[in-house]
């Protein structure tokens, strides 16, 4: 058996082995339920207060601001749902207007897809060919019945950062102008690795968070709920979490969720490192596969993220050949999607389907090497050699 | 664990029927309008038979599969019998196919089955 080589950090991350151990007594030892006042159920509840701190501490909010969710998608779909439907309440009409992009993950753009059934007016920002949205054009799209814009931080499939703090500064002097507070969401999930998520420094309302991407287990995520921002619980029962999302914590993954937190220090050298890594591999690629091209700004992109398009490759294909020499990669391509879809970031940006269909994603991460990279750009531009062949594909 | 069966991952890996035919008696080129797939079947035609076929896919894994497999199946078959290889025929013989895969083997027949149209309209 090959040595596996795991390129597909944007999808989910190994657990780091403190995160693991700090795990560990929540599972067996410390069972109690946070809500029970014995002492078992006490040391729970310290456990998960803890873990809140450490993330109001990342985020510099108060820890009371932190809501802890099952995961990622559940916590945007509190943030959409929970915001529109409370203020559908509160300003009692249902004709209100939200803008998001076409870039974001299935998780905002369905809930968003559901309110509009419901609704609600929507808006679906365009990004230009880099990725990214245009300010003018979200100025333009803001109305008077506005009250939500949820622009995801950096993309999963491309990497591209949006302009946070340009869309957080709009929002705030269009929201005086119109005499409406427009609350601003952002889905940062590929983001807490990298890039500042000070709230208050970035002027986000509503931020969302994953502990699987951040070398964390799987099962958990949180939702930062500004003091005074309007949310309708969207799950009720025993009134965890403030009210605002019921369920028995999953302490064990709270607690990792804390500690993958902790493990975060944003080192200048560590991420240089990284970028150095990826940038060997965006060149050697770009260098040893004709026609192959980037997709996505090269600028304004995650550290971790090289996502390609391959002609006369087919997505699909790359990544099980790719498997089959022990690397983990992801595409874009149809042929991979429960729903035979392509991706809708990669059309978004402009590109054909057939571009789509032969895109590659590599996402790098805390564990990659050097040797890795070299291993990839050896085998790589051999498999889409072959798969050029079988596809009969000539440079047009 | 693996998606896809050996037979599946040899065939993609090891395609025995890859290539151009020189000058075909029939080509049956297929696209997948939903995932984009794209198929060409070549053919060489002597006394009613299949003599020769060649494949070129632009697809995945199970696309390159099921082709390759489908010329395997027609080779020296009459037209005739060539015509009625079914997409269960090539599903079969590759073993496990998940069935979000299943629309690739119908590119296969489909593309079999325009290569013979094309022949017998040539002919006429």
């Amino acid at each position: 058996m090959k040595k596996r080589i795991y390129l597909d950090y944007a999808a989910t991350t190994p657990i780091d082995p403190r995160v693991f151990g700090a795990i560990l007594p929540w599972l067996k030892e410390n069972f109690g339920n946070p809500s029970s006042i014995h002492g078992l159920g006490q040391k729970a509840l310290v456990a998960i207060d803890e873990a809140r701190k450490k993330l109001a501490n990342f985020l510099g909010c108060q820890a009371e601001e932190i809501i802890f969710t099952s995961s990622a998608t559940e916590a945007n779909n509190l943030a959409i749902r929970g915001v529109l439907k409370a203020l559908t309440l509160k300003l009692k009409t249902s004709k209100l207007h939200l803008i998001t992009s076409q870039i974001e993950h299935h998780a905002v753009l369905e809930p968003c897809k559901k309110l509009q059934k419901e609704g609600v007016e929507v808006t679906y920002l365009p990004v230009n060919k880099q990725g990214l949205i245009r300010i003018s054009e979200l100025k333009r799209a803001i109305k008077p019945n506005t009250v939500l814009v949820s622009i995801m931080y950096a993309n999963n499939e491309i990497g591209t950062i949006q302009p946070i703090l340009e869309i957080a500064k709009l929002l705030k002097s269009k929201s005086s102008k119109l005499k409406t507070k427009i609350y601003f969401h952002t889905d940062a999930v590929q983001a807490i690795n990298y890039l500042d998520c000070k709230v208050n420094h970035l002027g986000v309302d509503l931020l969302t968070l994953s502990a699987h991407k951040i070398y964390g287990p799987k099962g958990i995520g949180a939702l930062y709920l500004k003091k005074g921002t309007p949310i309708l619980p969207q799950i009720l029962g025993g009134g965890q979490e403030q009210g605002i999302r019921s369920g028995t914590e999953n302490v064990a993954g709270i607690v990792g969720l804390g500690e993958a937190i902790n493990q975060i220090k944003n080192q200048k050298s560590k991420i240089k490192n990284l970028l150095n890594l990826r940038n060997k591999l965006i060149d050697g690629i770009l260098r040893s596969i004709p026609q192959a091209k980037l997709n996505g700004s090269r600028e304004d992109r995650l550290p971790n993220n090289a996502n390609f398009t391959i002609p006369g490759a087919e997505g699909e294909a790359m990544v099980i050949a790719l498997d089959q020499e022990g690397i983990c990669a992801s595409t874009g391509s149809a042929c991979s999607s429960r729903k035979l879809e392509p991706s809708h970031v990669l059309l978004a940006l402009g590109l054909s389907e057939e571009e789509a269909h032969c895109s590659l994603r590599l996402t790098l991460g805390r564990y990659t090497q050097s040797k890795e990279i070299d291993q990839v750009l050896k085998v790589l531009p051999k498999i889409v050699e072959r798969l050029r062949k079988i596809s009969g594909y000539t440079k047009s | 664990m693996a998606i896809y069966s050996k037979i599946v991952i040899e065939r993609f890996l090891h395609p025995r029927n890859l290539g151009k035919i020189k000058n075909p008696d029939g080509v049956g080129s297929t696209e997948n309008i939903r995932c984009g797939d794209i198929m060409k079947i070549y053919i060489k035609v002597k006394k009613n038979k299949i003599k020769e076929i060649k494949f070129e896919t632009l697809g995945c894994s199970a696309a390159i599969a099921s082709s390759d497999l489908i010329c395997d199946l027609a080779k020296g078959k009459s037209l005739a019998e060539a015509k009625k290889i079914g997409y269960q025929d090539i599903a079969k013989k590759l073993g496990k196919l998940p069935l979000v895969k299943m629309h690739c083997t119908h590119l296969a027949e489909r593309a079999l089955k325009i290569a013979i149209e094309d022949y017998l309209k040539k002919k006429r």
